[in-house]
């Protein structure tokens, strides 16, 4: 009998070491929502899927670069990030001084963080996903109507070198996903599609021959000042670019969380 | 028992963290540092330790890219888009990826063939672009055009699209990609698309151009603008 109950430990601890290895997820349940910029029919239907609890950290990132050296500072092509890639590191596997390793991986291009992604089997939310989880509070799963939710966020925009904090230290949603908002801006996989251009003097009117569908691009909620600055960040980035206060996170659409459905 | 209990955990522990431990191995083939002298004194001769040149005792500099070594015809530099790895499907059916092209001057547009308002003016716009090259610089050039719409967009579709346009000449080129690809690919391109609905999408009209190393060289944007510059720089890459 004794020996059964040790096993069974054994067996959990095994368990757990395990999953400490592959980032802790959680399952969101589809559903559909009105986002700021919509489709034609304003209304989109996210499927159920699963996420990553926390952003990425310099830890696991650091991990993701020993095993796939490509992605090193030093050895990464010009054509997928900038010159700004991991900026803060000392040398190809150190981090700076001033990073703690359980702090979100930031200075990272659209390409390193989707390299990382589909390493792990899984993939960048898009931003329709992303924004979908990252519209619930403490309590609901959608808070954007509510003053403290807005609040919250732009005190966050207010606050100096928040990178550098440890993951899990904003608060828990609604999903029981940590640090969507208080920590860092985080990279989508079609960041690309959000087609106001790039620098505000464009957005003019003689130059809305520019796209081919123009007319669609309007806001749903202008109040949304918030979420608007996240789009707008959006729209200017490229994708080997790399910001300091920008990480990401994956998804994935399996609910075992390691092998990827097929499209 | 007692004993071999406490093993079994112990070894299990000890297991389950090896697990863990692999991903962390470093590799160690990866860090080779090599100095060379500034002044190339001995030409290519390289270092591995940081002195002074024994011919003019200048300190050894660290030759930063460790791959440019092994130069080799098929070298392609950091910024080429040969450098993507995605296949593609032409409209006659091969399966190619984009280092296939390598050696011409590539001109390249993104659109979709069920595209009713801008594509077919950036077609015509690319029309106008061929149209002011001399034909005998149109060997050394590939005109590609690549569907955002993967899914609607088969090799079948597009082979149609390039009659119905008179675009079937030989230095045209339709790529049909994956999902994904197509999103990297317009990521290099600096090119913005979104589906608006399962027949339309929206999309920034850019023209590129690369040269034959796969850099980009020269970026169009917008329809039915001026095209002297491109063609201007088509023509000096294609001389």
């Amino acid at each position: 009998m004794k020996t059964i109950l040790r096993l069974t430990i054994c067996i959990i601890l095994l368990w757990v070491t395990n999953a400490n290895c592959q980032s802790k997820m959680v399952t969101i349940k589809g559903g559909t929502y009105t986002p700021l910029y919509g489709r034609d029919s304003l209304q989109v239907t996210i499927n159920d899927f699963q996420v990553d609890v926390y952003p990425v950290t310099n830890q696991e990132y650091l991990n993701f670069i020993k095993k796939y050296p490509k992605w090193k500072r030093s050895q990464v092509k010009k054509l997928f990030a900038d010159g700004n890639y991991l900026f803060d590191w000392k040398s190809d596997i150190e981090l700076g001084d001033s990073q703690s390793l359980q702090a979100p991986i930031t200075n990272i291009s659209w390409f390193t963080a989707n390299a990382y992604c589909e390493c792990q089997g899984k993939r960048l939310p898009t931003i329709d996903e992303w924004e979908y989880v990252a519209m619930a509070n403490k309590t609901m799963p959608d808070a954007r109507k509510l003053d403290t939710y807005n609040a919250y966020i732009l005190g966050w925009y207010e606050k100096p070198k928040t990178f550098n904090n440890k993951i899990g230290s904003t608060f828990k949603n609604y999903w029981e996903v940590y640090d969507l908002h208080g920590l860092v801006w985080e990279w989508t996989s079609d960041f690309n599609s959000v087609l106001i251009s790039g620098e505000s003097r464009k957005d003019v009117d003689n130059d809305s021959n520019l796209f081919c569908g123009s007319a669609t691009i309007g806001a749903t909620d202008l109040m949304n000042y918030a979420a608007f600055m996240r789009y707008a960040i959006r729209g200017s980035l490229k994708a080997k670019y790399t910001m300091r206060n920008l990480g990401f996170r994956c998804i994935s659409d399996s609910i075992i969380g390691i092998k990827q459905k097929t499209l | 028992m007692k004993y071999f209990n406490s093993i079994l955990i112990l070894l299990v522990i000890v297991l389950s963290h090896t697990s863990c431990e692999e991903s962390k191995r470093v590799n160690n083939t990866d860090v080779v540092t090599v100095y060379q002298c500034p002044m190339k004194c001995e030409g290519k001769k390289t270092y591995h330790a940081s002195q002074s040149c024994p011919i003019c005792n200048m300190d050894l500099k660290l030759v930063e890219n460790q791959t440019s070594k092994e130069v080799s015809d098929n070298e392609i530099s950091d910024e080429s888009i040969f450098n993507l790895t995605t296949n593609w499907t032409t409209e006659e059916g091969e399966t190619i990826q984009l280092k296939n092209l390598k050696g011409k001057t590539l001109v390249m547009v993104m659109i979709y063939t069920t595209c009713k308002a801008a594509c077919p003016r950036l077609v015509a716009d690319m029309r106008n672009i061929e149209s002011k090259i001399p034909e005998n610089s149109l060997g050394n050039l590939q005109f590609i055009l690549v569907s955002i719409d993967p899914e609607t967009d088969t090799p079948k579709r597009l082979k149609e699209f390039a009659k119905e346009n008179f675009m079937d000449k030989k230095h045209w080129t339709f790529l049909q990609g994956t999902v994904s690809g197509v999103r990297e690919f317009a990521n290099v391109l600096a090119v913005k698309y979104k589906q608006i609905s399962p027949m339309d999408f929206s999309h920034s009209n850019i023209i590129s151009v690369f040269n034959t190393q796969g850099e980009l060289i020269h970026q169009q944007e917008g329809l039915g603008v001026d095209n002297k510059e491109t063609v201007q720089t088509i023509l000096e890459l294609t001389k």
